[in-house]
């Protein structure tokens, strides 16, 4: 007779692993790294290379060689950190600023606080703004590297974002600067100018709708971002329409979806509770509005996320889910 | 839109392969090995000794206290010994062992299949022919059923729910009894509503039965008290909690006993054992048992006598094949794994799951990633990562407690779903046991 | 440029002045006035706070010992006596010897002597394990050598063996502490007194199964047939629910039960070679 396996109950386990997990954000990222590729070319396809090389790499050799603790890298998500970092670039950035984006990310941001599961901040936005602290230069020159197979209309100089809040700067006003500006479609569907992967609304959104359809992530984060964003930058557009920036333009434009998408949404830089999530997504709203009305950088998406992952331990601990029995009558 | 409960839930395939086979009655066995700790409580006292010639539904132990039950003798023989056997966790448990000499009942039992549906007995009456039957519940608890139909005198039920859910994977039990016996089970709660003194039953099905929902309706328009309730296909519907909040959408409070909601569960295979009980004077001696795994050439319902060895009833069910695993004695979410194939079934085992080591081998464990699902699944609104951690600190009851960790029903959706393999449900399991343990040692107020 | 740092300079230091006075103050006003002999104390002992001795830790203690007015019921099982002797001597107090102690792992029960029934796949724990089921052996009494012991020792003095299987004391870093002792759900795991040169005489078995049971599970467990306890001189064994037990109060080490034993569950340890007498196969330093 054989010997039979013993353990405690349950016997059985869902499908879904880690790996799966990560392989599915992946998977949702390809529509936006596409639309990337189409619109600036090669370069933006080396960039994700290199990035996740180096990402996967480096967590690799740190976990071997320097804290000799069992290598992780096959979970993937050090590869997600990678393609996230990628997006998060100017697409004609050089390669080395993906590799030290890399080096903050997995190095400093994920592997000194204990590796997957330990980090406070979300490894790929350290990364980014490490980057654009350091090297603001790189980091805000969208000089398009030449549309690849002609698809779409290259779209040179600053980001919408920036060129308006470059504009404001000057005392112009926003009938003035979005006469030249996006039209709606644009925004929805391409805009160039922006990292990576901000390129298009519509490649994000598909990118959620197969995460939501996979169960991989709720739409609770990114809906009261999103919420969040439109409600605050609305009463802001309705009061002066000449000074502030409109609500749609405000959602489509910029990194609000990647970043709300797919980078407020990580599992361990987030809360674990609906209510927690709720607060965490109205915080990142709030203060992305602030910093783009109001702040010096066009662009707050990232500050935002980084800002909120801090509050994270203390929303677990305060926003405890409803407990069974506790139902209001 | 279909009922449900409110919390958590997970949906594992539900591997009901052998809910297309009739229920076959067992063959006769040479030895019948009946334990004594068949029921939650204290272990039943044998009243028989060795040589003592006994017949079928012949009581052979009786109740040591009052959570305790009767324990009959499912076959007719001589008494070969009483004496500790290995149960399935290999822990020794007082037996008594029967050889099995042909096959005669005890006189006063009514064998028939004619299906007696007048009830002439009172409240008391009926209570005290299920406990001298030595019914208890079949859903898995083994409650004994006589003390969950005589509630505290303070609490005040208010309807009777029988859990036909069955929403364990694979297990097909109480689906075929529900399909090939509905009007019995539907006058056993009958009787049990009589015993209650209520007048509104209902009957929770998930909806992966359709034939069961088709059979116990049909027969249920006999009844107009019993509501059959179509349920969503949600594990762990059957819960006792869970599918109180599902049908009357009344939630159990922590601590408190489910009869705080007026209602009062019971398994439709417990129903079934109360109508034989009260009605034909049968007390509990056989179950239905789902024999069933992917790696088994032919799935299996057999009605089999209580004590006969599992390893006889997989030997007849055409033995093991070579790659399975893991025997589990009930379900792939709750049921135990089987370490001692010899042992006897009792009155709550419903299944016999053989599953392969690719089905069952546990994957390893990688870091916690706070994807919360585990918080989402768990049913009770508890916090499973949390839990976890606490637990692993070490000597961290207090905060064990207040985050609840005693309101855990072990259904297992946390570990089910964790993407991170981590066992979470060990943990739990052992903190809720010391957490439970220290808060029972307090001085009561 | 100069008025600048002289300015900053001036300013940091009215600053530290300033907040060393009000530290100064707010020290003196929250001083808690300790027994200076607690500290002493203190130094004394060896700062494991392993909990050995039943209390919180070793500040605890020796608030305790302190506040007692004898040196009945401490004793630091880390220090040993040494220890104690200092503390009394510090605290004006005559103190009781107490024989050294050391854990000694009751089960010999290794993968080649008692052969593996099933296959545990759960959480690496004894505990866990335990509460499941009787084990992975046909021995429900035995080590199921998942390492709650192991994990419980701040000494690093017990270690499962990958190879046997089981739990293995190492006499030298043992302190006595009690921790694996309590940490083992099987309650395998004894404090004996370590022994004259840390010689000891005990049955390295607690399974209190029938002896055909026994026998057939583990070949090397009690059966209980009682031979040692009627060759004992001095009335040290005692055999219950078939399993004996030798008092090491009562024991004088004559080591004649080690050679009546059929199963070889007695063990003797740290006994030079007997000249005569082959070693007993199943002999191993525990």
């Amino acid at each position: 007779m054989n010997k039979f396996i013993v353990s405690p109950s349950p016997h059985t386990h869902s499908p879904e692993s880690t790996q799966s997990i990560m392989r599915d954000v992946l998977i949702a990222l390809t529509p936006a790294m596409l639309v990337s590729i189409l619109a600036s070319g090669w370069s933006v396809l080396a960039l994700i290379c290199v990035s996740v090389v180096a990402c996967v790499l480096l967590e690799f050799l740190i976990q071997k060689y320097w804290l000799k603790v069992p290598v992780t890298v096959t979970d993937l998500s050090a590869a997600v950190t990678g393609c996230l970092l990628a997006l998060n670039l100017p697409p004609n950035a050089p390669w080395w600023i993906a590799v030290i984006g890399a080096i903050v990310a997995i190095g400093v941001a994920k592997m000194t606080f204990g590796g997957l599961g330990q980090n406070i901040f979300n490894p790929a936005l350290v990364g980014r703004v490490f980057l654009l602290v350091s090297f603001p230069v790189i980091m805000t020159s969208w000089d398009d590297a030449g549309s690849m197979f002609g698809v779409v209309d290259a779209f040179s100089g600053a980001t919408p974002l920036g060129a308006v809040k470059e504009g404001l700067k000057n005392g112009a006003t926003l009938s003035q600067l979005t006469a030249d500006n996006l039209t709606f479609s644009q925004q929805f569907f391409f805009n160039a100018g922006g990292s990576a992967g901000e390129l298009s609304a519509v490649a994000l959104l598909l990118g959620f709708i197969y995460l939501l359809c996979r169960r991989v992530i709720k739409a609770t984060i990114p809906v009261t971002i999103l919420l969040t964003v439109f409600v605050i930058s609305g009463i802001f557009w309705l009061a002066n329409p000449e000074r502030f920036t409109n609500p749609v333009f405000n959602i489509f434009t910029g990194g609000l979806l990647l970043g709300s998408i797919f980078m407020a949404t990580d599992y361990v830089t987030s809360p674990m509770t609906t209510k927690g999530q709720i607060i965490f997504g109205i915080g990142i709203g709030l203060i992305t509005v602030f910093v783009r009305y109001f702040g010096s950088y066009p662009e707050g998406v990232s500050f935002a996320i980084l800002i909120m992952n801090c509050t994270v331990p203390l929303l677990n601990k305060y926003c405890k889910p409803r407990r069974f029995g506790e139902v209001k009558k | 839109m279909k009922k449900t409960f409110r919390i958590g839930g997970v949906h594992p395939h539900d591997n009901k392969i052998s809910a297309e086979a009739a229920i076959e009655i067992f063959p006769a066995i040479e030895t019948a090995y009946v334990s004594m700790a068949q029921h939650l409580g204290a272990p039943a006292t044998p009243v028989v000794a060795v040589g003592d010639k006994v017949k079928v539904g012949q009581v052979i132990a009786e109740p040591a206290g009052f959570i305790s039950g009767f324990v009959h003798s499912p076959v007719s023989g001589t008494v070969k010994s009483v004496a500790p056997r290995a149960d399935i966790a290999g822990n020794l448990v007082p037996h008594v062992a029967i050889t099995v000499e042909g096959d005669e009942w005890l006189e006063g039992i009514d064998t028939s299949d004619t299906v007696v549906k007048e009830i002439p007995y009172t409240p008391e009456e009926i209570i005290d022919k299920v406990k001298k039957a030595g019914v208890v519940g079949l859903g898995g608890a083994s409650f004994p059923t006589h003390v969950k139909l005589a509630p505290p005198k303070d609490k005040k039920a208010e309807c009777l729910i029988l859990n036909g859910t069955e929403c364990e994977p694979y297990l097909t039990s109480d689906d075929r009894i529900m399909r090939e016996r509905p009007q019995e089970i539907l006058i056993g709660g009958a009787i049990m509503m009589k015993a209650l003194g209520v007048t509104r039953g209902y009957v929770g099905i998930e909806e992966n039965k359709p034939a069961a929902i088709a059979s116990m309706t049909a027969a249920a328009k006999d009844f107009p008290q019993i509501e059959v309730v179509t349920l969503k296909k949600r594990y762990p519907q059957g819960g006792e909690k869970q599918l109180i909040d599902a049908v009357i959408r009344r939630q159990v409070p922590s601590g408190g006993l489910p009869i705080e909601t007026g209602a009062v569960v019971q398994n439709v295979g417990t129903s079934l054992a109360v109508y034989e009980a009260v009605q034909k004077n049968k007390p509990l001696i056989d179950n239905v048992i789902t024999v069933t795994g992917s790696c088994l050439p032919v799935q299996h319902n057999y009605k089999v006598r209580i004590g006969t060895p599992m390893s006889k009833i997989l030997e007849v069910a055409g033995g093991l094949p070579e790659k399975a695993a893991k025997v589990i004695s009930g379900g792939p979410m709750m049921g135990r794994a089987i370490a001692n194939l010899d042992a006897a079934t009792v009155k709550a085992n419903g299944a016999i799951l053989v599953l392969t080591e690719a089905e069952t081998r546990r994957r390893p464990e990688s870091p916690c990633i706070r994807c919360s699902k585990c918080a989402s699944a768990c049913p009770m609104g508890l916090e499973p990562w949390l839990l976890n951690k606490l637990s692993r600190a070490g000597g961290r009851h207090a905060e064990l407690e207040q985050e609840r960790v005693y309101d855990c029903i072990e259904c297992g959706c946390c570990s089910f779903t964790c993407p991170a393999g981590i066992p979470l449900l060990d943990m739990i399991r052992m903190s809720k046991a010391e957490v439970m343990k220290i808060m029972r040692s307090r001085p009561k107020k | 440029m100069t008025g600048t740092i002289l300015f900053t300079i001036v300013t940091l230091v009215a600053l530290g002045l300033l907040f060393a006075v009000v530290l100064y103050f707010v020290a003196q006003k929250f001083k808690v006035e300790e027994d200076p002999r607690i500290a002493t104390v203190e130094s004394i002992l060896p700062g494991a706070n392993c909990g050995g001795c039943g209390q919180a830790g070793c500040h605890a203690f020796a608030e305790n010992v302190v506040k007692a007015p004898g040196m009945d019921g401490f004793f630091c099982p880390v220090g040993g006596n040494p220890v104690m002797t200092k503390i009394a001597e510090a605290l004006g107090r005559a103190v009781e010897e107490k024989a050294p102690m050391v854990a000694v792992m009751r089960c010999n029960g290794a993968i080649a002597n008692r052969a593996r029934t099933n296959e545990y796949d759960g959480y690496a724990s004894c505990k866990v394990m335990a509460s499941l089921y009787a084990g992975d052996t046909g021995c429900k009494f035995g080590c199921l050598g998942k390492g709650d012991c192991e994990a419980a020792c701040k000494f690093d003095a017990i270690h499962v063996n990958p190879v046997t299987g089981i739990a293995e004391v190492n006499e030298d870093k043992c302190t006595a502490c009690g921790a694996c002792v309590k940490a083992c759900p099987k309650g395998i795991l004894e404090l004996r007194a370590k022994g004259f040169k840390n010689r000891r005489v005990f049955v390295s078995c607690i399974n209190k199964d029938k002896g055909a049971v026994t026998r057939k599970a583990c070949s090397v467990g009690c059966i209980g047939c009682g031979k040692c306890a009627k060759t004992c001189p001095f009335g040290a064994i005692t055999v219950e629910n078939n399993v004996a037990y030798i008092d090491f109060t009562k024991c004088k080490m004559c080591r004649k039960c080690v050679e009546v034993c059929p199963t070889h569950a007695i063990h003797e340890v740290n006994f030079p070679p007997k000249p005569k007498i082959e070693p007993k196969p199943n002999e191993e330093n525990v």
